[in-house]
């Protein structure tokens, strides 16, 4: 059984504009131990499909569908469930390091809140906790620097103490929400270097949400690409970066410039994201593809199978893609 | 030979802070944002200028337009020397030099329409012009960086990202300057909508014969545009090379972690490649390291490092790369 099962997962906020449909549809499952990445441009409702899984939406978000959690329905559960499940289950880190520690307590106050709260240990043995949790995550001089406030902590240390707060109940699925995306490159590396040495010593499954390919072919072994709020692709990350199936996925890898490659223009996608307030009838993508014929503008394409544990999203056949 | 367009030397930015809770004959302690900087500026060449945050890259910009305090020399096109300037006689040089900013939003007038915002610096510069022919210039610039003539009497709240910043192109390109800065111009927008801006400012750039300073922190980006690339760590220049040679052939210890740190969107290239770790965090500019101010994170530091500020050198004689270390490759 997987660890995630995610089915037609839609949500929706209600604004003064008139309702905004964030995402629609989506389906995907994860199994134990394993890591995937949600991609998508700011809008195309990547976060939100992590922020719903964890009953984080703002007030005026609905969200609809299943998710399925070790087996346990946990979409829309009551509060009390899902706090059980928050922090021992599922953990997030946030992009936004700086933003989402408290300045007004102590890092050590702030992660032995989290002990305390879910397994209602003394308060010596949570901050013991923590300080070896921090130490887990290469901050130096873990002890002393455990008393210190958040703004003592320079961007790349306070995203180890996110980091290291997620970590303190062991969960089995962490969901990393652009952990590096507020980082410099070489403080990134060194965030996606702690990464992969935790998820291998912990042996959790991560989704990493994230607009940043390169990452994603670093770090992943399944990939999700949205876009309008909808599933364009979906497969493990070798075949779907060497062939990409979809006109989207395609035109996203082309128009990075890569430091590895000399390149003189820069394939582009034409066009901007379609507004979520007023979704166009068929693909979402419709107006800024390529290859887009009627049909794309009528119709919704089904997500179906193209190869053993790859979908794609698209009325065009693949032959017609290249 | 013609004088470079630009020629800057031992440029520096010192900024003084005072504290809370400081006595009034405390001396204020001073932070060298920028710290004895050099380069030069060809016409129509880009100079990427790539580094951490807090290196000074964003200082540096602005004080080449005296947007803050520096001193040093800069010299416009081998004849005027910008940083003494007065006020009113640094107007002239305004209109030669602009800037677009990072945060496309945020740098334009919300209470002012498309249309106004781009006809300012016209207006400013050029007060003869009648009503009729800014508003004809308005809508040719607008054309030319792929807006619709059509919205100018909108405000910037009704575009996207992406078209903010071709606003605040126009804006920049409408007093035909001959050198643009862009202080990290694309780092706010989406793949697909960075591949749209960095085209529009290429091909600009050899329409107009601009030059451009480029400042960002992705050095993919910097790679694509650049002629020339400059690295900067705590406010100094550690390495400045024709584009190929630096990416091909890093000398500097900082500058091979920095390449070796970008991702590349290749899942088999990506996982099998070395990277360098470095260990730490910026330090403090407030206090930076004696000698050179890599050392703290330097893979290959010694005694020497501490003692001496390396000097930025040539690696041959004539060679345009030019390194700032006593171990350089």
């Amino acid at each position: 059984m997987s660890l995630l099962e995610v089915e037609n997962l839609s949500v929706k906020f209600k604004t003064n504009d008139g309702i905004v449909s964030a995402v629609n549809d989506v389906s995907f499952s994860m199994d134990a131990g394993k890591t995937l990445a949600i991609v998508g441009e700011s809008g195309s409702g990547k976060s939100q499909t992590a922020f719903s899984i964890l009953g984080l939406l703002a007030p005026n978000g609905l969200s609809t569908g299943s998710v399925k959690f070790d087996g346990q329905e946990i979409l829309n559960a009551p509060l009390k469930e899902l706090n059980k499940v928050r922090a021992e289950e599922i953990a997030i880190v946030f992009q936004d390091p700086m933003t989402s520690l408290n300045p007004y307590m102590r890092v050590s106050e702030q992660m032995a809140e989290v002990l305390i709260h879910h397994q209602g240990i003394s308060k010596a043995e949570a901050f013991n906790q923590s300080v070896a949790m921090l130490d887990a995550v290469k901050i130096p001089d873990a002890k002393r620097r455990a008393r210190l406030y958040p703004h003592e902590f320079s961007g790349g240390m306070r995203q180890r103490v996110m980091i290291a707060m997620s970590l303190l109940c062991r969960p089995k699925l962490l969901i990393a929400d652009e952990p590096t995306t507020a980082l410099d490159v070489t403080v990134q590396a060194q965030i996606m270097d702690l990464f992969s040495d935790i998820q291998k010593e912990f042996g959790m499954g991560v989704i990493l949400i994230t607009h940043d390919l390169g990452v994603v072919a670093g770090f992943c072994e399944d990939v999700l690409v949205l876009y309008g709020g909808r599933v364009m692709e979906q497969g493990p990350v070798d075949p779907v970066f060497e062939n990409p199936s979809h006109p989207y996925t395609q035109g996203l890898l082309r128009a990075i410039p890569r430091i590895d490659q000399k390149s003189d223009v820069l394939d582009t996608i034409p066009g901007t994201p379609p507004n979520m307030l007023l979704p166009p009838k068929g693909c979402p993508f419709v107006a800024r593809c390529k290859h887009a014929d009627d049909i794309c503008g009528d119709q919704l394409p089904d997500l179906c199978e193209l190869t053993a544990g790859r979908l794609r999203a698209c009325h065009q056949p693949m032959e017609k893609l290249v | 030979m013609t004088a470079p367009l630009l020629k800057v030397e031992d440029l520096r930015v010192t900024f003084r802070l005072k504290s809370e809770g400081d006595m009034p004959w405390t001396k204020p302690k001073r932070l060298h944002a920028v710290g004895g900087v050099n380069f030069e500026l060809k016409q129509g060449e880009t100079l990427g200028i790539v580094g951490e945050s807090g290196c000074g890259k964003s200082t540096l910009a602005r004080a080449l337009i005296r947007m803050v305090q520096a001193q040093g020399s800069v010299v416009w096109m081998g004849q005027e020397e910008l940083l003494g300037l007065s006020k009113r006689q640094m107007m002239k040089y305004r209109s030669e030099i602009q800037m677009v900013f990072q945060d496309p939003l945020a740098s334009l007038n919300p209470r002012k329409t498309v249309g106004e915002i781009i006809a300012e610096p016209l207006r400013t510069h050029n007060p003869s012009l009648s009503k009729k022919e800014i508003v004809a210039e308005v809508k040719a610039m607008m054309e030319k960086v792929s807006l619709l003539p059509n919205q100018i009497n909108r405000y910037p709240h009704e575009f996207s990202g992406g078209q903010c910043q071709r606003i605040g192109i126009a804006r920049a390109l409408i007093v035909r300057p001959k050198m643009i800065i862009c202080d990290e111009p694309v780092s706010a927008l989406d793949v697909s909508i960075q591949a749209q801006v960095i085209n529009l400012l290429m091909d600009l750039q050899k329409e107009m014969g601009l030059s451009l300073v480029f400042i960002a922190h992705d050095l993919s980006v910097v790679k694509h545009i650049s002629n020339r690339v400059m690295v900067l760590y705590l406010g100094k220049v550690m390495e400045i090379a024709d584009r190929d040679d630096l990416y091909d052939n890093p000398r500097h210890p900082y500058t091979q972690a920095l390449i070796s740190a970008v991702p590349i969107p290749e899942p088999k290239i990506e996982r099998n490649k070395e990277t360098i770790l470095l260990e730490g965090d910026l330090p403090s500019p407030l206090a930076p390291p004696s000698g050179c101010v890599f050392r703290t994170r330097c893979p290959k530091a010694t005694d020497l490092c501490a003692q001496e500020i390396p000097s930025l050198e040539q690696g041959t004689e004539g060679s345009s790369h030019k390194v700032a270390c006593h171990f350089s490759d």
